[in-house]
């Protein structure tokens, strides 16, 4: 008998659109505000991108009826705080006592119906300078850390919105005008487009009734359409990038199943069985025994329209990203010959399920429960899905794990990037072209 | 319904009442320290096994035995092997992590409640009896040689190294848990087998467990897992824990050159003050206000006013013996002196010209005791602040006793905490980023010479 798992909730619609969804967790008193709006970096366009990440920073900075930094009365309430943008949506969260739940409500909804009053062309200013400093700090001054901005530009073509990372071009981020913040928060920031979860300890009724109080008077806004793109690679891709590392590392990257989509669960337990853990097969090849390489990883980057499938491994000194390919590749077709063991398989599902049951423990902030409850319900519009979510984990199958390295990790359709020192291109995989990223 | 009443912030109500986890302390027959908490909802249990002898206990040479010898753990045990030991805490759904700190280390297994005995037994098995064969041993320590190498490309790791070294120049807390490349290099599989004897022993550790189990089923956990642990007594002393002094390093101004960096990563501070001393509390409000939170001193000039930064923060690194007070942010280059001057000047002026308006007080204080019960969620949370009640010999009324000693804090004790234990002239300011765009104004500042220390 497999183990209940749940994550039980309520879910109602205001009439103005705002869906809203209540988790009870009595144990301790705090509650957890978690609100989605479902835009994003995809939802830009080329020569303007990083907006809706800057977007989010403005969000903080005051609206109509509290005119002043939102960190201040919060944190004075003794609230943890945040906001996030990517691809595909952007979340605020704040996780107050019980005793600040209205406080919280209060300025979620006023930042929602009420923000460009208080914005100035100096807070905006403000902004775009701290984002450029993140960028900095995050992506240029960082090792490695402007490669997935050169798989993503070669994954997708220039006008699919996955083209360009959520935190933007530096060229654009600096030719932002403050007039376009107007049209962007009409056009996303409203009850239609967002939803919003309160998880932890709060009655169901009483939880609808605050949040009927403070957002149910927030004009409704239209929904936005769907992005659609489309995307494909014709052939391998080869590529080399120069950076201040001391070690060369090797990137391949394939187009693979959108979240939820069939063989998005097989491609997430692919990455585990393939190279994360000393148990995985490449690890095992390329760092226990051949000692090739100083690590191994792969992900499935779940998104919306389309995710992709990233193996990453670091050489070791002295050993070629050449030889390192080949093994991966070898591990790869063992795969797509095979498929995994049935001992392989069990232990995919006992490490999904225990996760499952982790992600369980906390009512807030990214990844928690009300976290979760709005990624269902703004990417799947069933918040219902936690139990179906992992469902898909223990249907999975030897011979669905087998098709989905088959079908979505062909050698022949992917990017392969090269990282290595400055100055040592040769030592990237032959035929690798030149790439610029900024 | 009556529309929200928008001229004013709802008012926020009393604190909630919370029920602090309770703990109930056991020592087996072998004389491991066992604190159990009962943590009821979801069910899952955490062990956190906290071995007194972090890397302050390494010896000079041996920088970084402490860590290798908390790595080769999970390398093998018994009949199984590295990779075996890594299937099974996987099969069990087990999320393992070892972090070796300055004066213990903490060996954390979080599983499944039902797989609660196998999860005891195997983090026994592995602690107690490791392997600690040449062939992983060698294996380790190259991956650790070469982990050090992709550090030098890291700038925050690069400037936490160099920052410790000014900091203690003459003192085991002066190294990163990694060491360095010779010493790592000189280290022997001997040394590790003599270590682990030395330190793995019950008489040095505390086993904090929590779980959604009843006191009496944690504790049978961890006795049938770990009462068959022996162990020598104590064979060496740890090392004498530093006292302040004035730091016996010379330098002031220091940069580790990196030409081109797009941003200079700061650190500035001094060695401070002790976990045990009496003015925590004073410490942890003055903390919030300079540059503690989002909304402090720091941050709020360098990033919010000058944009400098994408976020500055300040914070006391506590130890047993004398820790570090730093501030640690990341500038555009172009700012580095000037950010650098800004930092000192809001040191100097929470040391007295510009004390903590009773606005602020009120800030910090419910920022740190308002939220509390937050940090209450997790077993892991739980079990890990337990530990660190054990590791520095805190009383079990700890959580309780927490919100009123802060509240209790004055503005007064504030500025005398400031000025006692916070010092401009003291500090020691280090630059990673571009030496070349930064000297001059760097020079310009009069914190002395500009110590150039060798790249990474």
């Amino acid at each position: 008998m497999p183990t209940v798992i749940e994550l039980p909730h309520v879910k109602r619609t205001l009439p103005n659109g705002l869906d809203v969804l209540v988790h009870e967790d009595r144990r301790v008193p705090i509650v957890a505000v978690n609100l989605w709006y479902h835009v994003g970096s995809k939802n830009e366009r080329t020569g303007r991108t990083g907006f809706a990440h800057l977007f989010e920073h403005l969000m903080f900075e005051g609206s109509e009826h509290y005119n002043g930094g939102y960190f201040t009365p919060l944190q004075q309430a003794g609230a943890l705080l945040n906001g996030s943008t990517n691809t595909d949506r952007t979340n605020y969260w704040e996780v107050v006592p019980t005793s600040a739940l209205e406080l919280a409500l209060w300025m979620e909804s006023d930042r929602m119906g009420y923000l460009l009053p208080a914005l100035t062309r100096e807070r905006f200013e403000t902004q775009r300078d701290v984002v450029l400093n993140e960028r900095r700090q995050n992506y240029e001054n960082r090792p490695y850390g402007m490669a997935l901005m050169a798989l993503s530009a070669a994954l997708y073509p220039p006008q699919h919105p996955y083209h360009w990372l959520t935190i933007g071009a530096a060229d654009d981020i600096r030719a932002m005008e403050f007039e376009d913040v107007r049209a962007f928060f009409r056009t996303y920031y409203h009850p239609a487009n967002a939803s919003l979860a309160l998880a932890g300890d709060i009655g169901t009724e009483q939880a609808f009734e605050l949040a009927e109080k403070y957002f149910g008077d927030i004009a409704p806004g239209t929904k936005p359409q769907p992005v659609e793109a489309e995307a494909s690679l014709p052939r391998e891709i080869r590529l080399v990038l120069e950076d201040s590392v001391e070690l060369p590392r090797l990137y391949i990257a394939w187009h693979s199943p959108a979240m939820f989509a069939d063989g998005d669960a097989e491609a997430d337990l692919l990455a585990d069985l393939l190279a994360n853990g000393k148990t995985s097969r490449l690890y095992r090849t390329l760092v226990y025994e051949k000692r090739m390489a100083l690590d191994v990883s792969a992900y499935q980057h779940s998104r919306e329209i389309s995710s992709f499938f990233l193996l990453a491994a670091t050489a070791a000194p002295g050993h070629s990203l050449t030889d390192i390919a080949a093994l991966i590749d070898e591990g790869v077709q063992g795969l797509v010959d095979e498929g995994p063991t049935a001992h392989e398989m069990e232990r995919g599902v006992a490490q999904a399920e225990a996760h499952f049951m982790y992600r369980l423990q906390t009512v807030g902030g990214f990844g928690g429960k009300s976290d979760q409850l709005n990624a269902y319900n703004v990417f799947r519009g069933d918040p219902d899905f936690f139990g179906s979510d992992l469902e898909r984990y223990r249907r999975a199958t030897p011979q669905s794990v087998r098709n989905a390295a088959r079908r979505y990790l062909p050698f022949d359709r992917r990017v392969v990037l090269s990282i290595v020192p400055r100055g040592k291109e040769p030592l990237a995989l032959a035929g690798s072209e030149r790439v610029v990223v900024s | 319904m009556a529309g929200v009443d928008r001229t004013r912030l709802p008012e926020v109500g009393p604190d909630p009442h919370f029920r602090f986890p309770q703990i109930v302390r056991h020592t087996l027959a072998n004389g491991l320290k066992v604190r159990t908490i009962e943590h009821p909802g979801v069910p899952v249990v955490t062990f956190v096994m906290e071995v007194e002898g972090g890397l302050g206990a390494d010896a000079a040479g041996s920088e970084g035995l402490a860590s290798l010898a908390a790595d080769m753990v999970d390398e093998g045990t018994g009949s199984l092997s590295a990779i075996d030991v890594s299937d099974a805490l996987a099969r069990l759904g087990a999320e393992y992590d070892v972090e070796v700190g300055a004066d213990a280390t903490m060996f954390t297994l979080t599983t499944l409640a039902r797989f609660g005995e196998r999860g005891a037994r195997l983090l026994s098995q592995m602690l107690t009896s490791p392997s600690l064969r040449t062939n992983d041993f060698a294996r380790v320590r190259q991956l650790r040689l070469d982990r050090l190498k992709q550090l030098k490309d890291l700038p925050p790791a690069v400037a936490e190294r160099a920052f410790l070294r000014l900091l203690y120049p003459a003192h085991p807390y002066g190294h990163l848990a990694i060491g360095t490349e010779e010493s790592l290099r000189s280290v022997s599989l001997d040394d590790v087998v003599s270590f682990h004897r030395a330190t793995f022993v019950p008489h040095r550790a505390t086993l904090v467990v929590a779980g959604a189990l009843s006191h009496a089923e944690l504790l049978r956990l961890a006795d049938d897992a770990f009462a068959g642990w022996t162990g020598g007594e104590l064979l060496h002393d740890l090392q004498g824990a530093p006292e302040r002094s004035a730091d016996a390093g010379s330098a002031h101004l220091a940069i580790v050159p990196r030409e081109g960096a797009a941003q200079s990563e700061l650190r500035i501070g001094h060695l401070s003050a002790r976990r045990d001393t009496p003015d925590y509390a004073p410490l942890l409000v003055m903390n919030a206000i300079l540059g503690g939170q989002f909304v402090s001193r720091i941050n709020m000039k360098l990033r919010e006013e000058k944009a400098f930064t994408y976020g500055a923060r300040t914070g006391f690194d506590w130890r047993r013996g004398v820790g570090p007070f730093f501030v640690q942010t990341s500038v555009h280059t172009a700012a580095t002196a000037e950010a650098i001057a800004d930092t000192l000047a809001e040191i100097s002026g929470l040391r007295g010209s510009r004390p903590a308006t009773a606005q602020e007080m009120s800030l910090a204080q419910a920022s740190l005791t308002r939220g509390y019960p937050r940090n209450f969620e997790t077993t892991q949370q739980v079990a890990r602040s337990v530990a660190q009640l054990a590791l520095f010999d805190l009383p079990d009324t700890y959580f309780e006793q927490f919100v009123p000693k802060v509240n209790a804090v004055t503005a007064d004790e504030v500025t005398r905490v400031a000025h006692t234990y916070l010092d401009p002239s003291r500090a020691i300011a280090l630059v990673v980023g571009d030496r070349l765009a930064t000297e001059q104004s760097l020079a310009a500042l009069g914190l002395g010479e500009l110590h150039v220390l060798p790249p990474a």
